[in-house]
């Protein structure tokens, strides 16, 4: 038991630490991609400490809503993360770590952030609100079918138990496994406000929603609304690796160096997602917000094709 | 014994309803009535707790038709339902008693109230078809005279009139399925009913009429169209009664033909209840997320969450056609907690709305705003039950969804293709109905209590009372109960679920702290409390690191908006606005909504004009040709009368010789 909630913990911090690493990593390899430089993959988090530093600025009409919101959507971002699977299986809260659970905890801090956005009363914070709830109410259906596809491949709405079953030998290479994972990368990019659906490297865009929402913060309000935007892009990569590519992660009663094998492969996996991720925003351009529900659509069809194979026939 | 205390406290109610009535608009009966019937409530609640794991409790008066008398029983099923009436009842007297206060015409208000908690109890507890009937009219004709009582506001007439008439077509179909389950033999008492089982082809016109004639009141669409106009004509606590409480009255008829008077049914008759369900929950979100009147949206949210019951309760029915008991109780559990959980915040909802529309003297979104900082403890309540409503954990809305889904889950077990294609798509239509239902309430309480003032009134406006306050906080406190506590709920509910599905559910020692799990043997596990504890963990680990080395100095400065602050508030997004999106990917097709910009050239001063036009499909395509048949057939009939008193006789004889003809062929 004591060996669980240690395990848990170090799940927990590891999120928390890594998270604005995976973001520098994303950024760095996108500006190599366009022949800069680009600042170091640690800048995220001179610009987190920054911003922990300054005085915070908040307008007069604000009310407790919007000072209170900063810390429950990072502290639920934070809960969702560090409940994915990415070194142990063998960890406190993996009975908790339910699939619908999660994207409940996921959707609840959504729900703050876009009350957050509206209760100074401008222009952006409604614009950005407004547009948040509608890519998260199209891509919900495509969440739900998938936690579905994967309830009928491992039998199980657990986190664990799937990235468990998964990594068993006998699963081997299953169409409905490919086409959910092509879905919930899509819906992950989608989520997580990535080119084609949001860009997080723009501001005065007409076609902004994350950062439109959070124009009015600053200071450490800011700078928790960063870090669990860091936190919910390292929560669907870290779920993708677990469900998808769970092989590593310590099992049970693990020892040290199945641990620190567990941890280089998870950093791995990251870099390796965060480069793909690079990848396809350099070569992918923004969308039109009303062209995103075609796009979270196409996830949809992807999983519902999924479920659909997956009843027929076992095999799939 | 419980069902006699139960009986008098309904005898109690009608007596205060006459009292009321006596007392006219006094200044002291309006606390007087409410203070007794949040007594008899309470009453009729412990009833309702004893009965829950007790054996049926049966009484007979020898009222009503001579041969017949009046059967009352509670049952489970009864027992549950009765505390989700008097719960309800409970807090909405309670609210009432400050909420009342400020009503202009206490005397159009108070006989009617009593008079309709009466006829809620009098139908969960009725034992044969006469009085159940009755009481179901009772019920219905008091809360017309609710939804009326405001009668000088012309929109309110026009809700009574379309409400009495969709009341009447429930009962009229009500009343041949009663018939029908009586049978020739004319036995109606629910004993009898339940000992001859009909066939298989009356079964199924039973359930139908059943499923169209509660499911009018429960607003099922496209049957649901008086529901958000009569819901919030009523005053606001009768609106939390008729929207929280009389839909889920509706939801017991059918749970109590379907899953017990007319034995097995069969899976295809679950299968449309599944699909119905999912239109249902679709379609109300929808529509509330295009309202800009506050109630009305609740309203409409009724009409979701009633799908999203109904589907739970397809769900049982296939489960248990097709013998799979375990996945049927988890359905049934998961509709009933789902009754008492919707019970609890649509209340709460209502009632914060009342209370804002009590202080703006609007319900009008686009007036409001800012209410958060005038009115603190209502944005609360308000706030903490649009996150129930719209399924965020750790709150009890989302414990009943995630039952829903789970046995959604199961259903890749079921024999039928048919079933096993329809269920998922169907969860697929409930994850985005929550979802929906989350932007909606974004909406709804972003529109109503955040941003700048958008009037007067809502700049001025004062926190309601402390009696009000406390019904809503007893509400807000069960929500959250239930959510973190939720295995409290389904082992009380356990005796009513093993009532529909054959004892199917095993009855485990209460644990409050127990996780949910769907069937047994499950490794699915959901736990409020845990998901609680994290994210406290989770805040209090984030305020001690923002404590200890964060720079803690806040300044308040003017809005920074991108360097454009606009001064005035009508230039936040209103309502409309915020389901701008929603409506443009969703709306355009279902409800042909249309955007009409009137932009004056350069150099004109005139005023643009921007208009947004929808068009209701349930009105166009079911309601609208009905009623235009009934005026074309009444402008033919409109010659006959003004003919001549010859051509009257002549009529007469004629219609005198075709009825003999009739006789005389029939013999």
């Amino acid at each position: 038991m004591s060996g669980m909630l240690v395990m848990q913990i170090a799940q927990t911090v590891l999120a928390v630490a890594v998270a604005p690493l995976l973001t520098g990593m994303v950024r760095k390899v996108k500006a190599r991609l366009q022949y800069r430089t680009g600042p170091s993959v640690f800048q995220p988090y001179r610009d987190l400490s920054r911003l922990f530093t300054k005085e915070t600025v908040v307008a007069h009409n604000a009310s407790w809503l919007f000072c209170a919101a900063p810390t429950f959507v990072f502290a639920a971002t934070w809960v969702a993360a560090a409940q994915v699977p990415t070194i142990s299986f063998d960890v406190a809260l993996s009975p908790a770590a339910e699939l619908i659970a999660l994207f409940g905890i996921l959707t609840s801090a959504r729900f703050a952030l876009a009350l957050a956005g509206l209760d100074i009363g401008t222009s952006f914070g409604g614009i950005g609100s407004s547009r948040e709830v509608m890519i998260a109410s199209i891509a919900e259906p495509a969440i739900l079918m998938l936690i579905f596809v994967l309830a009928l491949v491992a039998g199980s709405t657990r986190l664990t138990d799937i990235a468990f079953f998964v990594a068993s030998p006998s699963v081997g290479l299953r169409i409905s496994l490919l086409l959910a994972f092509v879905g919930l990368a899509m819906i992950a990019i989608a989520e997580s406000g990535r080119i084609p659906v949001d860009n997080p490297a723009t501001h005065l865009e007409l076609t902004m929603v994350h950062e439109a929402m959070v124009l009015e913060y600053s200071g450490r309000h800011l700078a928790l609304i960063e870090l669990a935007a860091a936190l919910k892009l390292l929560f669907y990569v870290s779920l993708i690796s677990a469900v998808f590519v769970p092989w590593g992660i310590a099992p049970s009663g693990g020892t040290f160096v199945q641990y620190i094998i567990a941890m280089t492969l998870y950093l791995f996996k990251l870099a390796v997602a965060a480069a793909t991720l690079a990848f396809f925003e350099i070569s992918i351009a923004k969308m039109r917000v009303f062209r995103v529900p075609h796009f979270i659509g196409a996830a949809l069809m992807l999983v519902l094709l999924a479920a659909l194979l997956r009843l027929v026939s076992q095999s799939f | 014994m419980l069902v006699a205390v139960t009986l008098f406290g309904v005898a109690l109610l009608l007596a205060t309803a006459c009292f009321a009535a006596l007392a006219g608009a006094r200044p002291w009966a309006s606390a007087a009535v409410y203070g007794i019937c949040a007594l008899m409530s309470a009453i009729g609640l412990v009833c309702a707790g004893f009965g829950i794991g007790a054996p049926p409790s049966v009484i007979s008066l020898p009222l009503g038709l001579p041969t017949i008398g009046m059967h009352f029983r509670i049952d489970a099923l009864a027992a549950v339902f009765l505390a989700v009436v008097d719960l309800g009842g409970l807090v909405a007297s309670l609210f009432a008693i400050g909420y009342g206060r400020r009503e202009r015409d206490p005397q159009k208000v108070l006989p009617f109230y009593p008079a309709f908690l009466a006829g809620m109890n009098l139908v969960v507890i009725a034992d044969d078809a006469f009085a159940f009937l009755l009481s179901w009219e009772f019920m219905s004709l008091m809360s017309w005279a609710l939804v009326v009582s405001h009668g000088r506001i012309h929109e309110n007439l026009r809700a009574g009139l379309v409400y009495i008439l969709m009341a009447s077509l429930g009962t009229l179909l009500l009343l041949p399925a009663f018939a029908l389950l009586a049978g020739s033999a004319g036995q109606f008492a629910f004993s009898a009913m339940r000992a001859h089982g009909p066939n298989s082809t009356v079964a199924l016109a039973v359930l139908s009429l059943a499923l169209i004639g509660a499911g009018s009141k429960a607003g099922i669409f496209p049957l649901h169209a008086w529901l958000p106009l009569a819901h919030p004509a009523a005053p606001s606590h009768v609106s939390a009664l008729m929207s929280g409480i009389m839909t889920k009255v509706a939801v017991y008829v059918f749970i109590r033909i379907a899953f017990d008077l007319v034995g097995p049914v069969d899976w295809r008759f679950g299968m449309a209840v599944i699909a119905v369900g999912g239109i249902t929950a679709l379609l109300g979100v929808l529509y509330a997320l295009m309202q800009h009147d506050l109630k009305r949206l609740l309203a409409y949210h009724t009409v979701e969450n009633i799908g999203i019951i109904f589907v739970g309760l397809g769900l049982a029915l296939v489960f248990r056609a097709d013998g799979m008991l375990a996945a049927a109780a988890l359905a049934a559990s998961a509709a009933l907690f789902h009754v008492f959980n919707h019970s609890l915040f649509k209340s709460l909802l209502f009632f914060a709305a009342g209370a804002v529309q009590n202080a703006t003297n609007t319900r009008d979104m686009d007036k409001l705003g800012g209410l958060i900082r005038v009115m603190p403890k209502t944005a609360i309540a308000f706030l903490i039950g649009a996150a129930a409503i719209s399924a965020l954990p750790p709150l009890n809305g989302f414990a009943s969804e995630w039952m829903v889904f789970q046995a959604i889950f199961l259903s890749s077990n079921l024999p039928q293709w048919g079933l096993r294609l329809l269920t998922p798509s169907c969860g697929a239509v409930l994850a985005l109905s929550a979802a929906l239902a989350a932007a909606c309430f974004v909406k709804a309480f972003g529109a109503t209590f955040l941003g700048r003032p958008r009037s007067d009134e809502a700049k001025t406006a004062k926190e309601t009372d402390k009696t009000s306050i406390l019904a809503m906080y007893i509400l807000v406190a069960i929500c959250v109960f239930a959510g973190i506590a939720p295995f409290v709920f389904i082992a009380l509910l356990a005796p009513a679920v093993n009532l529909l599905t054959a004892g199917a559910m095993q009855v485990h020692p209460l644990i409050p702290w127990q996780p949910l799990v769907p069937v047994a043997g499950s490794h699915n596990s959901y736990s409020g409390l845990v998901i609680l504890v994290c994210l406290i963990a989770a805040i209090a680990a984030t305020a001690l690191f923002v404590h200890l080395f964060a720079n803690r100095i806040t300044r308040r400065s003017d809005i920074w908006d991108c360097g454009h602050p606009e001064d005035n508030p009508l230039t936040q997004y209103t309502a409309a606005s915020l389901a701008q999106p929603i409506r443009r990917v969703f709306a355009s097709v279902l409800f042909h909504a249309r955007e009409t910009v009137d932009m004056p050239a350069p150099g004109d001063t005139r005023a643009a004009h921007f208009c947004v036009t929808m068009r209701d499909p349930a009105w166009d395509k079911f309601y609208v040709p009905p009623a235009k048949l009934v005026g074309y057939l009444a402008d033919r009939i409109n010659p006959l009368q003004y003919l001549t008193i010859r051509r009257y006789l002549g009529i007469v004889f004629l219609t005198l010789v075709l009825l003999l003809m009739v006789l005389a062929i029939w013999e």
